[in-house]
């Protein structure tokens, strides 16, 4: 376990290099003029231009050039400082106030989730076939179908602007109460297929051979379901639970975006649709390893449920 | 000779001098989307406290079908018991509620399984999958469940048994697993025990070793077996009587000397006719021909009529009845007698 821990925490490191290495390389190719980007409209002296061009090294050119910036932002990076955005705020510190936001809400999310998606998932794979199983079947067909760029709108629409049930949008520090309707929109997604997931998992497990032993040595239902039969099934269901709370940690961009959460996903898009290029490297590069992270957290967590599972 | 019992024991509590499990004209369907499958049509065999039954078949013949109607756990649906008895202990099970044949599981009758790797549950130690029935029925605590479950894991001879106590399924051998479910069986001292195929799922040294096993641990813990297997070498040394089962009936029921020096029904003898013998030097190894019966559409009359070589018109138009042998024996063919004379010669 130790040495697979190991292994893959060196291929963090080569994932680290080779996702900002694209993304910068991205981002900073589609630029005519990086200096003119970074003034906007004004207009650039000679004398700024020159230090400029000084300060971020822009006089190497070519590839050589391009490493040589791009390895300088690393050398900054891994020192902490993730530099300014073209608005000129500490990328840092952005970070620091969207971080939260996006963190309660993708645990508000995982909540929904867990509360609906899991529960309802082991009550339809339990009574499969039931009116349960079909209706909840549907919804979340009707759910996985309805994209979020659909589902958020209408939501904040019907219960947000027309029956007035949760505040319309977020804005900048928002409380619980605020956050608790994109949340569920946010979470609506991972819930259905939670539940799809551990129905499909529990009714495959309730057939199971070793369920028919555990009925033959007289126990009661309810253990043979709860102690049994849960044990297996939710399985597959906490790995896909792990990997979907590092991606809702990553921030929601469609979310953030339709309820005005200010949030890693609203930054990073505001970013991208400002063209603003070490803003966007920075956030892309700190969700890297946060995805690498809850990845390698999901892997070590799956040798612990599964004890068939020994990692070399 | 009756259906001999090997050693006097002290029967066990059945009143009026019955048997100690007695399964009485049992019928059992299948309902499914395709139609209805008659698995079980008129299975009546019995056990006494001590004895060792086999009962063999292929598969599909309804031998597991009713060892998983005497415990209760047959899935409903699919399965319907249409009609029949299962007395255990004079009292019969199909009437008694769920919560009374959950007591008798595990507790008075106990089975084991093929497959020890599916039928264990993969996520939880074998020390704890022992003990549980012990935690959980007879409210031991965990150090003393865990002190009995290497005590049954020593009777299995399971090497180490304490330090393996916390080892999960997926660590043993094969027959190690075997083992390990024969101890689970054994953790509340049932009076009977089924054993489904136990040891076909194992190399053909660990299985004899198995059978070894439960033959000693029968004798030596005064229980009954039913010992389900469609392989007929299995059953010589540890049997006490056979019932062949076939589409769903008993065919032939014998004890095992008799039923193996004359079987009589044809299927019977097919099948001592289609082991391998080592004493004969090229002979062409005989086979049934044909096929088992679709249990949706089995065949009018005798249902093996299709696939025997005794076959006349009386076997396609009229069910034979169980004839009766003398000496325990019976057997559900219109030509008994002579099969059994042919085989005989």
């Amino acid at each position: 376990m130790f040495r697979f821990v190991l292994r893959r925490l060196l291929q963090m490191v080569l994932a680290f290099f080779g996702t900002t290495l694209i993304v910068y390389a991205l981002m900073f190719a589609g630029q005519g003029d990086p200096i003119q980007a970074l003034a906007g409209e004004r207009p650039v002296t000679a004398a700024q231009r020159a230090y400029l061009t000084e300060k971020f090294h822009l006089d190497q050119t070519g590839v050589g050039g391009f490493f040589y910036r791009y390895f300088d932002y690393i050398s900054n990076l891994l020192q902490g400082d993730l530099g300014q955005s073209l608005t000129g705020r500490s990328i840092v510190d952005i970070l620091t106030a969207a971080w939260p936001v996006t963190v309660k809400l993708a645990l508000i999310a995982m909540a929904v989730t867990i509360l609906f998606g899991v529960t309802a998932g082991v009550l339809a794979g339990i009574r499969r076939a039931s009116i349960f199983d079909n209706s909840t079947l549907l919804l979340t067909l009707l759910v996985l179908g309805i994209p979020t760029i659909v589902l958020a709108p209408l939501a904040q629409y019907f219960l947000g602007v027309r029956w007035q049930l949760f505040p319309p949008t977020a804005g900048a520090d928002p409380d619980f109460y605020a956050l608790l309707l994109p949340g569920i929109v946010l979470g609506s997604l991972s819930l259905a297929t939670a539940l799809r997931l551990t129905r499909t998992s529990v009714a495959e497990n309730l057939r199971a051979d070793y369920v028919r032993t555990a009925r033959s040595k007289g126990l009661v239902k309810r253990r043979i379901v709860s102690v049994h039969v849960l044990r297996n099934s939710l399985i597959p269901v906490v790995t896909f639970l792990g990997v979907e709370l590092g991606n809702l940690m990553s921030g929601a961009i469609i979310t953030e975006g339709v309820f005005n959460i200010p949030g890693v996903g609203f930054n990073l898009f505001r970013g991208i649709r400002t063209e603003d290029g070490p803003l966007v490297v920075g956030i892309v590069s700190v969700l890297v390893v946060v995805y690498l992270i809850s990845n390698l957290v999901v892997d070590v967590l799956y040798a612990v449920l599964d004890p068939r599972i020994r990692y070399e | 000779m009756s259906h001999s019992v090997v050693q006097p024991t002290p029967a066990s509590p059945t009143p009026e001098g019955g048997h100690l499990l007695d399964v009485r004209d049992l019928h059992v369907e299948f309902r499914t989307g395709e139609g209805v499958a008659k698995v079980i049509n008129g299975v009546s065999y019995h056990l006494d406290a001590g004895e060792t039954l086999a009962v063999l078949g292929e598969s599909g013949s309804g031998k597991s079908v009713t060892a998983q109607a005497i415990m209760g756990i047959l899935d409903t649906p699919p399965a319907v018991i249409r009609s029949g008895q299962i007395l255990y202990q004079g009292r019969d099970l199909l009437k008694q509620s769920e919560e009374q044949r959950r007591q008798v599981r595990g507790k008075e009758i106990a089975m084991i399984f093929q497959d020890a790797l599916s039928a264990l549950n993969p996520t939880f130690p074998v020390g704890w999958q022992i003990g549980e029935t012990l935690r959980q029925r007879e409210g031991m605590s965990k150090s003393d469940a865990r002190r009995r479950s290497v005590e049954l894991m020593d009777l299995v001879k399971i090497p180490a048994a304490a330090k393996r106590l916390g080892d999960y399924p997926h660590q043993f051998s094969g027959g190690m697993r075997q083992r390990v479910m024969i101890a689970m069986a054994l953790a509340m001292n049932p009076k009977v025990l089924i054993a489904d195929e136990p040891t076909t799922a194992l190399d053909v040294t660990v299985q004899a070793q198995i059978m070894d096993l439960l033959a000693d641990l029968r004798r030596d813990l005064n229980m009954a077996m039913i010992l389900i297997t469609h392989d007929l070498g299995v059953v010589a040394g540890v049997a006490d009587r056979i019932a062949v089962m076939y589409a769903g009936r008993i065919v032939e029921h014998a004890d095992v000397r008799s039923l193996y020096r004359a079987p009589a029904h044809p299927y019977t003898k097919g099948l001592l006719e289609s082991i391998p013998r080592m004493d004969v030097r090229g002979q062409q190894l005989s086979t049934i021909k044909g096929l088992p019966p679709n249990l949706m559409r089995i065949p009018s009359g005798c249902p093996f009529h299709p696939r025997c070589p005794y076959v006349q018109q009386v076997c396609v138009d009229v069910v034979p009845h169980d004839l009766v042998l003398g000496d325990g024996r019976t057997s559900a063919c219109h030509f008994a007698q002579e099969v059994r004379d042919d085989s005989a010669r």
